[in-house]
């Protein structure tokens, strides 16, 4: 749904992969020190939704699907890992790798319903899903309706390392959060990343070379919900609780705005919407509805004046000088 | 106490009915989306909260102007629509040349500002909004205690739905309005006005989510989240219906209201997602839904 | 300029707080109200409560042996993990020392999970859930203004003691309701009544007509309403429109607000049962206290809430004095030592025990008819006071850890 498209491997390489080194180098040392400056919590809470962004982006912006019910994805994979790690004691890496593996089932159940459809129908379709599986987590006994699961011990990474410090918690997160993006980034510059774009960008002529596209694009929504599970898992350590506003349709919005704000079809752009949304969210907290009124009032600019987001902005002045956004 | 199958035919009966005018609802704001699906192609995200500002206007005017529930039936309506067809006029037609889901984006940001905005100033426990006195009151059906009001909603609803269809199918506006669905260039080069005639229909889609939101504000109260707990459900209706099909969505507003009304009896629990499971199996059997026309 | 004058405030401070042999950290105490701004309970906490505990404040002096004392406030919109959020950031990242209100018991035990890790104090006024003071129980956590204990040893009893024996219940679909449903059943047991079936809504809901036709069809003669906020008093009108209570059955409303009355109006709630911990128009220093509180709020009056919130900070206040420290397990123990009083009139013979309960008399009232109403606002008829310990969950019973058995 977006006009620009993204250097190939081969390009960025051609103009100078060091200062792609150096620009991804930089951003490291800036996420590994921040946490002596800001609120780790926040931060971590950011690294959360930027994966989220992120995984969702992998849908829209590389293959032109516009999913309205990510949010099942993020919100399941947090029950299932809050009451992996609560109820049956397991450690922190394996909780997450099962509500990851979770969200991925469930992905492929959803994407092979709703990936036959196009444009606003799979928008609606996947809404609906999304609306469904909120109900089942309102009525499922363990998820504890309301109250969500509470006091979900963070636990010890491979029973050694005691994640209910905060530094160790955010410096795992952070862990996490580069493995899979590094992952997002290497599925895309994939020869099956290539085929992805080729179906964005024309889909019949995908078919008449003879892809297979809804297996592409089912593959692709599989690990676009995996990811976004793995974000939930994630953020259910974070803040010890699973509760039913991750599976609402609102963070199904939300994930959108992000990578709306972010830029579309961006490594860095979803990160980057992430962030400013959850420091707008933190900001007017106590501010009742403003934080509505004013996400709402960005959608519009965005949608009307900004489609390609902040990164999307800068992304050619980087790009001259070698650097994918 | 007379019984079918197991269950009491008087909470069958009185559950059916109650569902009947869920229903109503459900078939009314699902017209309006379905109207302006066919000719725009856009899903209009913020048809809950228009249906919300129809009920808040009739508020507003009662306890400000003292314009009593006829006047604002007659008149929210053309208020809401009017200002709708500003949005449409000054961001939505800027969006018609891109994707489709661009709609959708914008549209769903305009619920959540209007939605904030109502929620900032009137707070979320709802207000009160009394029923007309001619319609107070109620009949004792034996099975059930109607109120009189209620079974005006059902019957106002079923009205506007028949005028609307006998409009689109059987008027020469109709007639243009299902042409430019089709080609839009074409029935523009037969010298028809095609970007006014898409505003007024947005204009008149709008209309149709308000006139619900006043016949909605005695039942429910005044509240400014009373449309986006719809909206959703309302979608489902669409899809199950065949996006764009404005018999089919009539139909099937009525038809899952009715359903919705059958799942409270059996498994009350189970209300709230009967639909979307309704909507999961016409997916699976029949993908461009009931009343659908291909993909 | 101002980095001067702040010099000097942060030098005087200290010197005061030196003077005092008091420790303080960082100098300043920080009150955090974490209410529903925006939501269902907003009229019942909300802004009334930040209120509530601003003058609680500014009748203490506005400072602690001399070190200043500051209110904070967030809309935590009934969720738990805004709620959980909101207060880790809060004890983290902004010195907060304790938080207060906490309607909505799912926000409530969200807080108090996190309260109860770094040792802070929480003054739960709003939620009303008897595991605040059972299973969730914590050395640094109170529950201030009732439970639903309480509302049932009240309401229920009053009702079945009147002839209601058997009973349908509506309950909202979250901790909260379904606790109260269960302390509810336990009365109407004890008592000789009967349950005959209940029905979960969802929360919040608008549209209660399916729920009370199903209610009318079990033909029980009371229909508990199990919930709160704007759900009672939605079911209560539709009640009034479906002809139910025309057709010989009667509400109960376990957990009514005097702004749910206010909502509804006389004519419909006249006559109708109810227990709360607190009524305005009770005696000359609770007029006093609300008239003030009311002065600041178009005329409105205090619901249960405000004035349990102005309570319970007034307490923190003087136990923090007491203590010399900040430290959340001292200024607890001070709390537990010290009695309450306060101007509002609320917490008639209180007295907090091991569990974190504040026990105080609560009352059962009656809604006056239109005819009886003096003024804006006159709407209760104190039937019965009941003390403390007959109307809370006796402490033997508890399922705290704290409690000694």
């Amino acid at each position: 749904m977006t006009s620009q498209s993204v250097t190939t491997p081969a390009a960025a390489a051609s103009s100078g992969p060091s200062r792609q080194t150096i620009f991804v180098g930089l951003l490291l040392v800036l996420a590994l020190a921040a946490p002596f400056a800001v609120y780790p919590v926040f931060l971590m809470k950011g690294l959360c939704f930027a994966l989220f962004a992120a995984a969702f982006n992998l849908m829209l912006g590389y293959v032109g699907l516009l999913s309205f019910g990510h949010a099942m994805f993020f919100g399941w994979s947090a029950y299932i890992t809050a009451h992996a790690a609560k109820e049956w004691g397991l450690t922190p890496e394996i909780a997450i790798l099962l509500g990851t593996f979770c969200a991925a089932g469930l992905g492929a159940v959803v994407g092979w319903l709703a990936i036959r459809r196009q444009g606003i129908y799979f928008a609606m379709i996947t809404l609906a899903l999304a609306q469904l599986m909120y109900f089942v987590a309102l009525q499922a006994p363990f998820t504890h309706g309301e109250d969500g699961i509470q006091g979900v011990p963070r636990g010890h990474l491979f029973g050694l390392i005691d994640l209910s410090d905060t530094m160790n918690m955010y410096y795992f997160v952070l862990a996490v959060f580069v493995l899979a993006v590094l992952f997002l980034y290497r599925v895309v510059h994939s020869p099956f990343g290539q085929v992805l774009k080729a179906i964005r960008d024309n889909e019949p002529r995908a078919i008449s070379l003879g892809y297979q596209v809804h297996r592409y694009k089912l593959i692709a929504f599989i690990i676009s919900a995996g990811l976004s599970g793995m974000a939930g898992s994630v953020k259910s350590l974070v803040f010890q609780l699973a509760s039913l506003a991750d599976v609402h349709w609102h963070a199904s919005g939300e994930v959108v705005l992000m990578t709306l704000l972010g830029g579309v079809g961006t490594i860095f752009g979803p990160a980057a919407g992430a962030y400013l949304v959850v420091t707008i969210q933190n900001y007017f907290a106590s501010a009742g509805s403003w934080v509505t009124i004013i996400q709402g009032f960005i959608f519009v600019v965005c949608v009307l004046a900004f489609r390609a987001g902040i990164v999307g902005v800068f992304a050619p002045f980087l790009k001259k000088r070698g650097i994918e956004a | 106490m007379m019984t079918l199958f197991g269950i009491p035919t008087a909470a069958l009966f009185g559950q059916l009915l109650l569902g009947l005018i869920n229903g109503a609802f459900y078939a009314m704001l699902s017209l309006g989306l379905a109207l302006i699906f066919g000719l725009l192609n856009i899903i209009n995200f913020s048809h809950g909260a228009q249906y919300m500002m129809g009920a808040f206007v009739a508020w507003l005017g009662l306890t400000y102007l003292g314009a009593n529930y006829w006047v604002a039936l007659a008149l929210a309506p053309v208020i809401v629509a009017a200002f709708g067809i500003v949005l449409e006029r000054t961001m939505l037609s800027r969006l018609y040349k891109l994707d489709h889901l661009y709609g959708l984006l914008l549209t769903f940001g305009l619920a959540l500002i209007i939605e904030g905005f109502f929620r900032q100033l009137y707070g979320i426990s709802g207000m009160p909004y009394a029923v007309p006195k001619e319609l107070a009151g109620g009949w004792n059906l034996g099975f059930m205690y109607l109120p009189i009001y209620r079974a005006w909603v059902v019957f106002a609803s079923l009205v506007l739905c028949i005028g609307t269809w006998l409009l689109i199918e059987k008027t020469k506006l109709g007639a243009y309005l299902r042409a430019a669905t089709e080609n839009p260039a074409l029935v523009q080069a037969f010298g028809i006005n095609v970007p006014v005639m898409i505003t007024l229909t947005y204009g008149f889609g709008v209309a149709l989510a308000a006139f619900a939101g006043v016949l909605a504000a005695p039942i429910y109260s005044v509240n400014p989240l009373m449309g986006s707990n719809l909206i959703i459900v309302v979608f489902a209706v669409v899809v199950i219906g065949g996006m764009g099909s404005i018999m089919g969505s009539i139909v099937t507003g009525f038809m899952l209201g009715i359903l919705e009304g059958l799942t409270k009896v059996v498994y009350p629990e189970a209300a709230g997602t009967v639909i979307f499971m309704v909507m999961v199996i016409v997916l699976l059997i029949k993908p461009a839904g009931l009343f659908g026309k291909g993909a | 300029m101002l980095k001067k004058a702040l010099i000097g405030a942060v030098a005087l401070t200290a010197l005061t707080a030196a003077q005092a042999q008091a420790q303080y950290s960082e100098n300043k105490i920080k009150i955090g109200v974490l209410t529903d701004l925006s939501g269902t309970y907003s009229d019942l906490a909300g802004k009334g409560a930040i209120l509530a505990a601003q003058m609680a404040v500014e009748d203490f002096g506005g400072k602690v042996n001399g070190v200043p004392v500051e209110i904070v406030s967030a809309d935590h919109q009934n969720k738990a993990d805004i709620a959980s959020s909101i207060a880790r950031k809060w004890y983290d990242a902004e010195g907060v020392d304790a938080i207060a209100e906490l309607v909505t018991t799912a926000a409530a035990v969200a807080v108090r999970e996190v309260s109860k890790e770094k040792g802070k104090i929480d003054l739960v006024s709003g939620a009303a859930s008897t595991p605040l003071t059972n299973d969730k129980c914590s050395p640094t956590g109170f529950h201030w203004t009732y439970d639903t204990y309480a509302l049932a040893n009240g309401t229920a009893n009053a009702v079945v003691k009147t002839g209601g024996k058997s009973w349908y219940f509506l309950t909202a679909d979250y901790a909260f309701g379904h606790n109260l449903q269960a302390q509810t059943e336990r009365v109407v047991k004890a008592n000789g009544g009967e349950v005959k079936g209940a029905v979960k809504h969802p929360f919040p809901n608008s549209d209660f007509s399916s729920f009370l036709l199903q209610a009318q069809s079990s033909g029980a003669q009371i229909i508990g309403l199990a919930n709160a906020g704007a759900d009672t008093i939605n079911a209560i009108k539709q009640a009034k429109e479906f002809g139910i209570t025309q057709g010989g059955q009667s509400l109960a409303g376990l957990l009514v607000f005097i702004t749910d009355v206010h909502s509804l109006g006389l004519e419909t709630a006249q006559g109708m049962m109810l227990t709360t911990g607190y009524y305005w128009n009770r005696d000359d220093e609770t007029r006093a206290w609300s008239k003030r509180w009311s002065a600041k709020m178009d005329g409105k009056m205090p619901s249960m809430v405000h004035a349990g919130t102005y309570s319970s900070v007034m307490h923190y206040l003087k136990a923090l004095a007491a203590a010399k420290t900040d430290d959340g397990i001292k200024v607890a123990d001070q709390m537990r030592a010290l009695p309450i009083k306060d101007a509002s009139g609320f917490a008639v013979n209180g007295k907090i025990r091991a569990d974190g309960r504040m026990v105080h008399d609560m009352y059962l009232a009656q809604v006056k008819k239109p005819s009886e109403s003096k003024g804006p606002w006159d709407y209760y008829n104190i039937v019965r006071t009941i003390p403390g310990d007959d109307a809370y969950q006796p402490l033997a019973e508890s399922t705290c850890a704290l409690v000694k058995k």
